[in-house]
């Protein structure tokens, strides 16, 4: 390293590095520290309460079960996402039948790329709205119009789609995975695409049928690809407050609803934060999902670690 | 990391960074799988520094007879609206009047974003200097007033009154009207929008029906079986917003069981539900509509919009509300709908009469503690319980106040106001209101979560019962709700 050139980094990185201790690493500590206090929000003054504050956080049921709720969402919705994605982008772009000395996508698939990309333009705020129409749970929600008209349900019966405990959490991640496999699809493509042509081919002379290729071929060469994916998936599953307090039966404020059986961490926090006032321990919530994250990161860039093939 | 790229790249600005751009572009995806979740909502927790001054003084001015406050002309005012149902055109011509009267210029915010708009600027030590903290963003007036954030009220209630001297402020409100801003022992909040709870209906389906305004819970169920033969439903509910369904409940155990019944749950009693035959006989009598089929389909799911439009749509015969519904509604009601509103009918031994009705005051106006124009503050508050100002909001936002004959009689009420009106004169003094939900958010919130289970057939009655016990019981644990009590 020539002379002088850490000085040189050090002085295009000071702004941004500024910017995050300021505006992240601040309020974390911050946040910490509040965390130790019985805080209420709206004002300056607080007594130190020690761990107080976490000892009841390992005792409230709702905060456990949003826990809980996340923890599901952390599972699937990663993993029904990028499945969904990498068929869809394997089939748009070698699924298509074999030609001799090429390998394409399947007809029309570049008109298909666009439309499975529409669902990521939208905001989740309009999601929401687009949704809560499609669960409405009387016979003008569009679920129910069609099953009422089809003669699955009862429109003196209709499925409450979003007040159902054993319903609410599935409907919930649907709009994710409807939300998310657009973008994945297109960064998935765009990964395939750089695979070079000779590879498949090669394994197209060999005798390789779609899923050998896709499994020995395609998937090892998309793996940091996936892997990114996971971890974005993973920011989405631990967050999920815009749809569970938007669309969800209101548990005083911030949805979560029925009985709490929808509640994430975000929701629960927020609600403790400022509708009931206990800010101070709003504030541990926040610090224990600071911890899950971490640890969650470290695990995902830990398990998905393989060799990375140049080519 | 496992990685070959950063060696085989063949690139030297790379290797001079040890760092392969793949791995840095991983890195900061991880950084930021930490970041995004928590910044967003932790940033809120972040404080600017507390600056505990009390308000400056550069606006007290020196007090008259006229001006008992001692307003200071030329000063300012910060005016924060919550701008809902009532729209805040009616918040902009007191503003507009104020000035004229004492020549201070108000900042004028009106907003639905009440608690991001407020909290860091309560928690910073600059709030503004009167705000109308309301609607489903606001600050909870409990969790305020533990902060030490409100003025205690009684300076502008012992005020001589802007009509008539001769009397205190207030002494010129609907009494009982204040009780709902008590916080330990305290009037800290004004409650200036006078509201009755209870059932509405369309006057011209009745009509067209031949149905009669049920008077007893049997006439009720009756009605509601009527309507499900027609093919409408019976009762419609806010269902994403339990708070509508507990109205309901609430009441028929305040009128089964009385004023005692209701203190026994605002005053955390032992025996406030478990033991109670009134709160018993209430919720089993709002089970048997959900039992019998009666509520109108999918209601339980449905927003307050969606639900209160089916209404309007003639999908249900009832529907539970306050008396803001009329102004809510006012773009989806048919001309000729003739809405009405009554009281919950009753159970049979009921200690309060039919004409009994929740009523009371909302919409809560407040004043910091730390308002940097406390005399202007106050003054507004006086003069917002003026005749003049009183007809200024009956006409703006089409509701009645608190104040006593606080409306211009050349003032014409729509229909279902109209009702409340005479739904109020016939009550009298026969008049509830429970305070549970103003003292105890957490409470409410088990409570309501407790009511949607029942709704949805989840529960019965007696487990419904046990839990709202076990919330009274939770929340009579706390040291900090010794500090309220009704007698």
């Amino acid at each position: 390293m020539r002379k002088g050139q850490y000085r040189f980094v050090a002085g295009f990185l000071f702004a941004p590095v500024a910017l995050y201790l300021i505006f992240v690493i601040w309020p974390y500590i911050q946040t910490f520290g509040y965390s130790l206090t019985d805080w209420q929000g709206e004002s300056q003054t607080f007594n130190f309460v020690g761990l107080d504050n976490y000892k009841a956080l390992f005792q409230d049921d709702i905060f456990l079960k949003a826990i809980w709720h996340n923890i599901l969402f952390l599972v699937f919705i990663p993993v029904i996402t990028i499945l969904l994605a990498l068929f869809f982008a394997f089939m748009l772009n070698a699924g298509g039948r074999s030609r001799a000395g090429g390998v394409e996508g399947v007809a029309g698939s570049k008109f298909y790329k666009i439309i499975y990309f529409f669902p990521q333009v939208l905001s989740l705020a309009i999601l929401a709205v687009l949704f809560n129409a499609i669960y409405r749970s009387d016979e003008g929600g569009l679920l129910n119009g069609v099953l009422t008209k089809i003669g699955l349900v009862d429109s003196q019966n209709p499925v409450e789609w979003l007040n159902e405990p054993n319903l609410v959490l599935w409907a919930l991640m649907l709009v994710v995975v409807w939300h998310g496999v657009g973008f994945y699809l297109v960064l998935f493509s765009a990964a395939m695409q750089s695979i070079p042509r000779d590879i498949y081919e090669a394994a197209l002379i060999d005798g390789a049928g779609r899923s050998q290729s896709f499994f020995r071929i395609t998937l090892p060469l998309l793996w940091d690809s996936v892997q990114t994916a996971w971890v974005y998936l993973g920011i989405v599953a631990m967050d999920m407050f815009v749809l569970v307090s938007s669309m969800t039966a209101n548990m005083g404020a911030y949805g979560g609803g029925p009985d709490h059986d929808s509640e994430v961490m975000a929701t629960v926090m927020m609600r403790n934060f400022l509708y009931y006032g206990k800010s101070g321990y709003a504030c541990a919530m926040g610090v224990v999902m600071l911890l899950l994250t971490l640890v969650l990161s470290v695990v995902t860039l830990r398990a998905t670690r393989r060799d990375r093939i140049e080519y | 990391m496992g990685s070959t790229s950063a060696e085989n790249s063949g690139s030297d600005h790379n290797d001079a960074a040890g760092v392969g751009r793949r791995d840095l572009i991983r890195r900061s995806a991880a950084l930021g799988l930490i970041a995004v979740p928590t910044m967003s909502f932790l940033s809120a927790c972040a404080s600017g520094g507390g600056d505990d001054d009390s308000g400056d003084n550069d606006s007290q001015g020196k007090t008259s007879k006229s001006n008992p406050f001692g307003v200071k002309k030329g000063t300012k005012l910060d005016v924060v609206v919550f701008k809902g149902g009532y729209g805040d055109d009616y918040a902009k011509a007191w503003e507009a009047s104020f000035k004229k009267k004492w020549g201070i210029t108000s900042t004028h915010t009106g907003t639905q974003e009440i608690t991001g708009k407020l909290q860091p600027r309560f928690n910073g030590g600059t709030p503004p200097d009167i705000v109308d903290d309301s609607g489903a963003q606001q600050i909870k007036i409990d969790v305020l007033n533990r902060n030490g954030q409100l003025l205690d009220l009684a300076v502008v209630l012992d005020a001589p009154s802007v009509d008539d001297p001769s009397k205190k402020v207030r002494d010129t409100v609907i009494p009982g009207t204040l009780d709902p801003g008590l916080q330990e022992g305290k009037i800290v909040a004004l409650n200036y929008i006078y509201t009755v709870w209870g059932l509405w209906y369309s006057g011209k389906l009745f009509k067209e029906k031949g149905w009669e305004e049920p008077k007893t819970w049997d006439d009720f169920i009756a009605v509601c079986q009527a309507a499900k033969k027609d093919g409408i439903g019976g009762l419609a509910h806010q269902g994403k917003y339990p708070y509508y369904i507990n109205v309901a409940i609430m009441d028929l155990i305040a009128k089964k069981g009385g004023l005692d019944a209701m203190k026994a749950i605002d005053n955390l009693e032992p025996n406030a539900f478990v033991g109670s035959e009134a709160a018993q006989a209430g919720v089993e009598a709002i089970y048997e509509v959900v039992e019998k089929g009666l509520l109108m389909p999918g209601t339980n799911g449905l927003t307050h919009t969606e639900s209160q439009t089916r209404w309007n749509q003639y999908k249900a015969a009832f529907i539970t509300c306050g008396s803001w519904l009329e102004n809510e509604q006012l773009k989806q009601t048919p001309t000729d709908f003739d809405m009405k509103f009554m009281p919950m009918p009753l159970l049979p031994d009921s200690e309060l009469p039919f004409e009994a009705i929740r009523a009371g005051s909302g919409e809560p106006f407040i004043i910091p503690k730390k308002a940097g124009n406390l005399a202007g503050a106050k003054e507004f508050m006086r003069l917002m319980l003026s005749k003049e100002w009183s007809t200024t909001f009956a006409k703006e936002a089409n509701s009645l106040t608190i104040l006593k004959d606080g409306v211009d009689p050349s003032v014409k009420l729509r229909p279902g106001t109209q009702s409340t009106v005479e739904a109020s004169t016939a009550a009298g003094d026969n008049t509830f209101r429970f305070l549970y939900t103003e003292w105890y958010s957490e409470m409410g919130t088990a409570i309501e979560a407790a009511s949607n289970e029942l709704m949805a057939k989840r529960i019965q009655p007696k487990e419904w019962l046990k839990r709202c016990q076990a919330a009274v019981d939770k929340q009579a644990k706390d040291p900090a709700s010794k500090k309220n009590h009704r007698d």
